[in-house]
């Protein structure tokens, strides 16, 4: 693997009593998505704050681009952008001017930062609404404004901390399509969210934080097959055929445990959903074929669960 | 670029984002200006007539005590304007930029004098309108508003200072508001402090507000200035370095 751009490393921090971070470490590959999936408080904002300079962490090490973000940090914020959980855009400045401003002070020239802000407000479907004051916006504009100014210096990493917390469907499908075109184009993202779907539909690795703790890191392929288990419900004509597929399964040797309910019945795989072969072979052997076949893949809530044994917020609640 | 001509036009850009800020928030801009007017007519019309300043009319004697009062109270903006950035998030991205970091704190200050200065020569103006002279002469008036806007630049850094530890507007305008009323009318701005008890007059006396008025007094209405001036200076110099030094130590250990 070529050497980590984000790293941490037993990240350490505490609020007075409070500790929200209790040794942290991750590692992000180059142009790859890490979700920082946890509950609130379980200090994904403090992890981000650390890595993105606004923080300093009591103890632990962590590095982006290979600079340390305590020794190096105005180098690290030359390669960086980052959006928070509030769409941090001045109310009282139009789009253009929000973008433009920050691209002044990321150093830009102030031609190249007009280009670029008028880019991104192209890329962000903002032209229409560009010369409008932002507090005019909706909130899903408001947040892609503030997406749209983490990019103004294309820095090759990205912290975006819970970018869809608050936002409608629409909105929040919008940004996941922005987001995967930047990592399309390279850029290596941190992203920290409550949503299981949104770590599942844009991460490459997940690490599950809970209490400041990494409980787990994985691929989401790979977190839900080591967790959940896939559940197959067969549906037969009739009472006894489905009675018969259940007898079958449960005297095939053992490794199957067949729960009937009326002509349906359901089984649990602990290989995933390529040991739907064997059941089916198994129950047509002896029974009817069924006439209707589902296969539900266990969802990263089911992962979560079993990890941290307490649910995640659900989707839509704002932080 | 150089590091300080990089924090030099990262500076220009705050206070320029301050500036249209400002200038698009017109509450803002009527707290600074339709206030001191207000005072200059109730304190002309209704209350003037019964305070007798021996030796000088009591337009020209109110007027200097505006100057100060107007800055001291718009000073307090610049606690809201922070604050209200704190509050956005602004602050944070601000920090995660690679600009300078004074700049966020130089580029309020900055934005405020500019302020500061429209707020004194409309103030000038109304003066004027109401029948304030200056019997000194020009020169004398223009010292005197400098001294004035020296000290309102002093005095945006201790409300920058508020603004960095308070992440609520409404509640950095209530603690601000408190502390200058108490400094601008314990001082000699609108009554000499020779009618006030004797325990109040030695507060009165040793205090930046008073300082300043009597320092504009000398210079706008004449008499011997150079005592009251190099006071009211070396207060502004005093609350320049202390806050400014707080401030930016503030600014730093926000990242604790």
């Amino acid at each position: 693997m070529s050497s980590p751009v984000i790293e941490a490393a037993s990240l350490r921090k505490s609020f007075g009593q409070v500790t929200a971070l209790d040794g942290l470490s991750f590692q992000v590959p180059p142009g790859s998505v890490l979700g920082l999936l946890g509950p609130n408080g379980s200090g994904k904002t403090t992890a981000v704050s650390i890595l993105s300079t606004t923080l300093l962490p009591d103890a632990g090490r962590a590095t982006v681009c290979g600079l340390d973000v305590v020794a190096d940090a105005p180098h690290v914020r030359a390669s960086i952008g980052f959006a928070g959980q509030f769409a941090a855009v001045d109310p009282n400045l139009t789009g253009r001017e929000n973008l433009a401003l920050i691209g002044r002070l990321s150093r830009l020239t102030r031609k190249q930062a007009r280009i670029r802000a008028d880019e991104l407000l192209a890329g962000f479907g903002l032209t229409g609404a560009a010369a409008r004051l932002a507090r005019t916006y909706s909130g899903g504009m408001r947040r892609r404004l503030d997406v749209a100014a983490a990019l103004l210096h294309r820095p090759p990493v990205l912290f975006l901390d819970e970018p869809t917390t608050g936002l409608d469907l629409e909105s929040r499908l919008a940004l996941w399509e922005s987001i995967r075109a930047l990592v399309r184009d390279g850029t290596t993202v941190l992203l920290t969210t409550q949503y299981l779907e949104e770590a599942d539909a844009l991460a490459d690795q997940i690490v599950i934080i809970d209490s400041g703790r990494a409980v787990d890191v994985g691929t989401p392929a790979q977190l839900k097959s080591r967790f959940g288990t896939v559940v197959f419900t067969l549906g037969f004509g009739s009472e006894p055929d489905a009675t018969r597929a259940a007898v079958a399964l449960a005297e095939a040797d053992g490794r199957y445990l067949p729960e009937r309910a009326g002509t349906e019945i359901s089984i649990r795989s602990g290989n995933g959903s390529g040991g739907l072969t064997g059941v089916l072979r198994t129950v047509t052997a002896q029974a009817p074929d069924p006439v209707t076949i589902a296969v539900h893949e266990p969802t990263l809530d089911d992962v979560f669960l079993t990890l941290t044994g307490h649910m995640p917020a659900e989707g839509g609640q704002t932080a | 670029m150089s590091t300080y001509a990089a924090a030099l036009s990262d500076t220009v850009n705050v206070t320029g984002r301050n500036l249209k800020t400002l200038f698009r928030t017109p509450q803002a801009l009527i707290f600074a200006t339709v206030q001191p007017v207000i005072f200059v007519l109730l304190f002309r019309y209704a209350f003037g007539g019964a305070i007798r300043v021996p030796g000088t009319n009591y337009v020209d004697y109110l007027m200097p005590g505006i100057f100060a009062q107007s800055v001291a109270f718009g000073a307090i903006g610049a606690a809201v304007g922070l604050s209200a950035d704190l509050r956005s998030g602004i602050l944070v991205r601000f920090r995660t930029l690679p600009m300078a970091r004074i700049a966020v704190l130089a580029g309020r200050t900055t934005a405020d004098l500019a302020r500061n200065l429209a707020v004194v020569v409309v103030m000038t103006g109304v003066g004027f309108a109401v029948g304030f002279r200056a019997a000194n002469g020009i020169g004398g008036l223009l010292a005197a508003l400098g001294l004035v806007v020296i000290f309102a630049y002093a005095m945006s850094w201790i409300f920058v200072t508020v603004g960095l530890r308070v992440s609520d507007p409404e509640a950095a305008q209530a603690l601000g508001v408190p502390i200058v009323f108490l400094l601008v009318f314990t001082s000699s701005a609108f009554v000499p402090l020779r009618s006030m008890p004797g325990w109040l007059q030695a507060f009165g006396a040793h205090q930046p507000v008073n300082a300043l008025a009597s320092a504009e007094r000398a210079l706008i209405l004449g008499g011997p200035a150079a005592h009251d001036v190099l006071v009211s200076l070396g207060w502004s110099a005093g609350i320049l370095l202390v806050f400014g030094a707080l401030s930016a130590r503030v600014y730093a250990r926000m990242s604790r």
